[in-house]
C-alpha cells in the first residue's frame, strides 16, 4: 500500500479513537442527527412512494371521465350520452359507471359502492374491503344489511373480501350488483354515475375531450392526468405542511450542532496545538477533524435513513400514517412498494451531511492555524 | 550543526505590550552532543528552543540548520524540518488524554504515512528500552510523572530524530525519577543524538552527560561553558 493510504487509515483510526474519547458529546450528537435524518426521510420516502403507489393505480384507470353537470353540482348521467360519446372518432370504448358512498352506522363510516363489470357481482351479494372487513369483524358468509333510500330494508351476503396488497384503493370498497346500486339508491335503468372512456392514441386524449366537451354541453370532462396532478399536489401539500411543522425542530438541531460542532473546548485546542509541535501540518489537523465531522454525520445519515426505510416500508410508517395518509375514518392497511429516489437522497444527504461537516471546518481551521510554539508557553 | 547569529525574537511586536525575549543570540549548538539552556523564569530559554527547534520564526537573525537558513521558511517546510530531525519532550508531557500510551507515541508518524504495524512496533520497541511497555495500554491520563515522561521521550524518537529537545524535563520530577531521565539522556547521546534541554535544576547542569552549558539572563547569553 502507498503512504497515502497508510496516511488515510492512520488518520481514520486515530479520528475513531478521538471520537470515543468524547463518547457523551458524539453520541448525543448522533442521536440528535439520527432523529432528524429519520423523520425527515421518512416524510420524503413516505410521500414519494405514495405518489408512485397512485401514480401506477390510475395508469389502469379510464384516461377520461365525463360527468353530468346539473347547476354547477354533479348529477346523473343519461344512457343517451353514452351512445353520443361512443360515436366520437377515436373513442376505442365507453361503458357508463355506478358508484356512490353509503354511510354505515353501525360502523360509522363511509363505504365507496361500485358496481364492477368484470367480474359482475350476484344480487344479494357483495365484495368488501379490508377495512370494512376491519370495521364490520365481516367474514364471507355473514349477513350485512342497509337501509334502502325508501326506507326498506336490504340485505347482502358477503361474498369474498379484497386482499390487502390493493389496499392503497380499496379499503373503503363495497362492490355491489346493479339491480342491488339502483335499489338501495333509487336509481333508474338507463342512469349512471359517470361515463368511463378508454381512447385508442394517448395523444389524441385532450382533441377528443374537446370534441366530448363540444358534444355534450352539460357535462365536465376529467382527464386522469388532472386526477395524478391532483394527487399530486394533495400529497406536496401535506408533505409541505409536516415539513413546516418540522421546521422548528430543524432550526433547533442547526443551533445545537452549530453549537456542539463548532464550539472548539480548550482542551481541544491544546490538543490541536500539540499535534502541530509533534509534526503535524495545519491540513493534516483540519483533515482529522473533517474526518470527524464526517465519520458523525455519515453514521448519522446512514442510520437515520434505514431507520426511516424500516419505519415507511416495514411497520407502516406510524408516525406520520394519520397525517399523510389522509383524514377518513376507514384508514388502508397496506405495506408501501419499497422506492428509493437517488434526488431525494442527495437532496437530503446535501443538507444534512454537508452544513455539519462546515460547521466543524471553520472553526477548527481558525485553531489549527496557531503557531505550534504555543504549547511551549 | 545548529546556529544562531543575532537572533531576536519579540512578542506582541509593535503593540504597546511589545516584549524582546531574546536581544541578538549567538549560538553553535554542536551534534551528537548535549546542551543545557540555563536561566532564571523569563529569561528566554524556551523560546530559544522553539527557535531552534522550528517551532518559532526569530524576528530577525538567522537560524542555520547545517548550512540550510530555516529562519524565513514558510510554515509547511518548517514542519517538514521538525518532525524529521526534531522530538520534542515538553514541560507538561503534553500527552493527549483518554487514549492508550502507545497511541500518544505513534502519533508524529500518523502525517508520514508509515505502515500501522511497522510503527506499532517500533513504538513497543522505543517503550521497552525506555522501561514504560508495560503501561503501553494504560490511557495517558492513568500514568505517574515519571511515566508520562518516558511515553514522551519515547513519542519524542518514534521518528528516529537527529535532535531531542526537553524543556525543563525535571521540573515535575522527584530527584531519583530526574536521575532515571539523565541515565536515559545519557542512552541517547551515546545513540549519536544531539539532546538540547531547557533547566535550571543544579541537579541537571552540574552532571557528567551535559557537554555544555549556555546561561541566559533578560533574553541575553551571559555564559556558555
Amino acid at each position: 500500500m502507498s503512504p497515502w493510504v497508510h496516511k488515510q487509515r492512520n488518520l481514520l483510526d486515530f479520528t475513531l479513537s478521538s471520537l470515543s474519547r468524547r463518547k457523551g458529546k458524539t453520541l448525543g450528537m448522533m442521536v440528535v442527527y439520527t432523529a432528524i435524518v429519520f423523520v425527515l426521510a421518512s416524510v420524503m420516502l413516505f410521500s414519494h412512494a405514495i405518489r408512485r403507489e397512485a401514480a401506477v393505480v390510475l395508469a389502469k384507470s379510464p384516461e377520461v371521465l365525463v360527468q353530468r353537470m346539473v347547476a354547477g353540482r354533479h348529477d346523473l348521467i343519461p344512457a343517451r350520452h353514452l351512445e353520443a360519446v361512443k360515436g366520437i372518432r377515436g373513442v376505442q370504448s365507453a361503458e357508463g359507471r355506478l358508484w356512490g358512498y353509503l354511510f354505515d352506522p353501525a360502523a360509522v363510516a363511509n363505504y365507496t359502492l361500485m358496481v364492477p363489470t368484470n367480474p359482475r357481482i350476484e344480487p344479494g351479494k357483495v365484495v368488501i374491503g379490508d377495512a370494512v372487513v376491519r370495521a364490520r369483524s365481516a367474514d364471507p358468509g355473514d349477513l350485512m344489511s342497509f337501509r334502502a333510500h325508501d326506507g326498506a330494508l336490504v340485505q347482502f351476503r358477503v361474498d369474498k373480501t379484497i386482499s390487502r396488497e390493493s389496499a392503497l384503493v380499496s379499503a373503503d370498497l363495497f362492490l355491489v350488483s346493479e339491480e342491488d346500486f339502483r335499489r338501495l339508491f333509487g336509481i333508474a335503468p338507463g342512469l349512471f354515475t359517470d361515463l368511463a372512456i378508454s381512447v385508442r392514441n394517448p395523444r389524441e386524449v385532450v382533441k377528443i375531450a374537446e370534441k366530448i366537451d363540444a358534444a355534450l354541453p352539460d357535462t365536465r370532462i376529467i382527464l386522469r392526468d388532472e386526477i395524478l396532478r391532483t394527487y399530486e399536489s394533495v400529497f406536496d401539500w401535506r408533505e409541505g405542511m409536516l415539513l413546516v411543522l418540522l421546521a422548528g425542530s430543524i432550526l433547533a438541531f442547526a443551533i445545537f450542532s452549530w453549537e456542539k460542532a463548532s464550539g472548539l473546548s480548550a482542551e481541544e485546542k491544546r490538543e490541536i496545538g500539540i499535534l502541530k509541535a509533534v509534526g503535524w501540518e495545519t491540513s493534516d489537523v483540519i483533515r482529522l477533524k473533517m474526518l470527524e465531522g464526517m465519520v458523525v454525520s455519515l453514521s448519522a445519515f446512514l442510520v437515520g435513513y434505514l431507520l426511516a426505510y424500516l419505519h415507511v416500508f416495514y411497520f407502516g410508517a406510524g408516525l406520520f400514517e394519520p397525517v399523510l395518509k389522509g383524514w377518513a375514518v376507514l384508514y388502508p392497511k397496506y405495506k408501501l412498494t419499497p422506492f428509493v429516489d437517488e434526488l431525494q437522497v442527495a437532496t437530503l444527504f446535501f443538507f444534512t451531511v454537508f452544513p455539519y461537516t462546515i460547521a466543524t471546518v471553520v472553526p477548527i481551521w481558525r485553531a489549527a492555524i496557531v503557531d505550534p510554539d504555543t504549547v511551549m508557553r | 550543526m545548529i546556529h544562531l547569529s543575532d537572533v531576536r525574537k519579540a512578542f506582541n511586536q509593535g503593540k504597546s505590550n511589545e516584549f524582546w525575549a531574546l536581544k541578538g543570540i549567538d549560538l553553535s549548538v554542536k551534534a551528537g552532543k548535549v546542551t543545557v539552556f540555563r536561566g532564571p523564569s523569563g529569561s528566554g530559554k524556551t523560546t530559544l528552543l522553539t527557535l531552534v527547534g522550528c517551532l518559532a520564526r526569530p524576528t530577525s537573525g538567522r537560524v542555520r540548520l547545517r548550512d540550510r537558513d530555516i529562519s524565513g521558511l514558510p510554515e509547511r517546510f518548517l514542519t517538514d524540518i521538525r518532525r524529521s530531525t526534531f522530538g520534542f519532550v515538553f514541560q507538561q508531557f503534553n500527552l493527549l488524554k483518554g487514549i492508550s500510551a502507545l497511541e500518544n507515541v505513534m502519533i508524529p508518524a500518523y502525517p508520514l504515512g508509515r505502515d500501522r504495524k511497522d510503527l506499532a512496533r517500533r513504538a513497543h520497541e522505543l517503550m521497552e528500552s525506555l522501561d514504560i511497555h508495560a503501561k503501553a495500554q494504560s490511557n495517558a491520563e492513568w500514568l505517574s510523572g515519571g511515566e508520562a515522561q518516558r511515553v514522551a521521550i519515547a513519542r519524542a524518537l518514534i521518528n528516529d530524530p537527529e535532535v531531542v529537545i526537553a524543556d525543563e524535563p525535571t521540573a515535575n520530577l522527584d530527584s531519583e525519577r530526574s536521575r532515571q531521565f539523565l541515565g536515559i539522556v545519557e542512552a541517547l547521546k551515546a545513540s549519536g543524538k544531539t539532546v538540547l534541554m531547557t533547566s535550571h535544576d543544579p541537579l541537571v547542569c552540574d552532571t557528567a552527560v551535559v557537554d555544555h552549558v549556555v546561561s541566559l539572563r533578560d533574553g541575553q547569553l551571559v555564559e556558555a561553558r
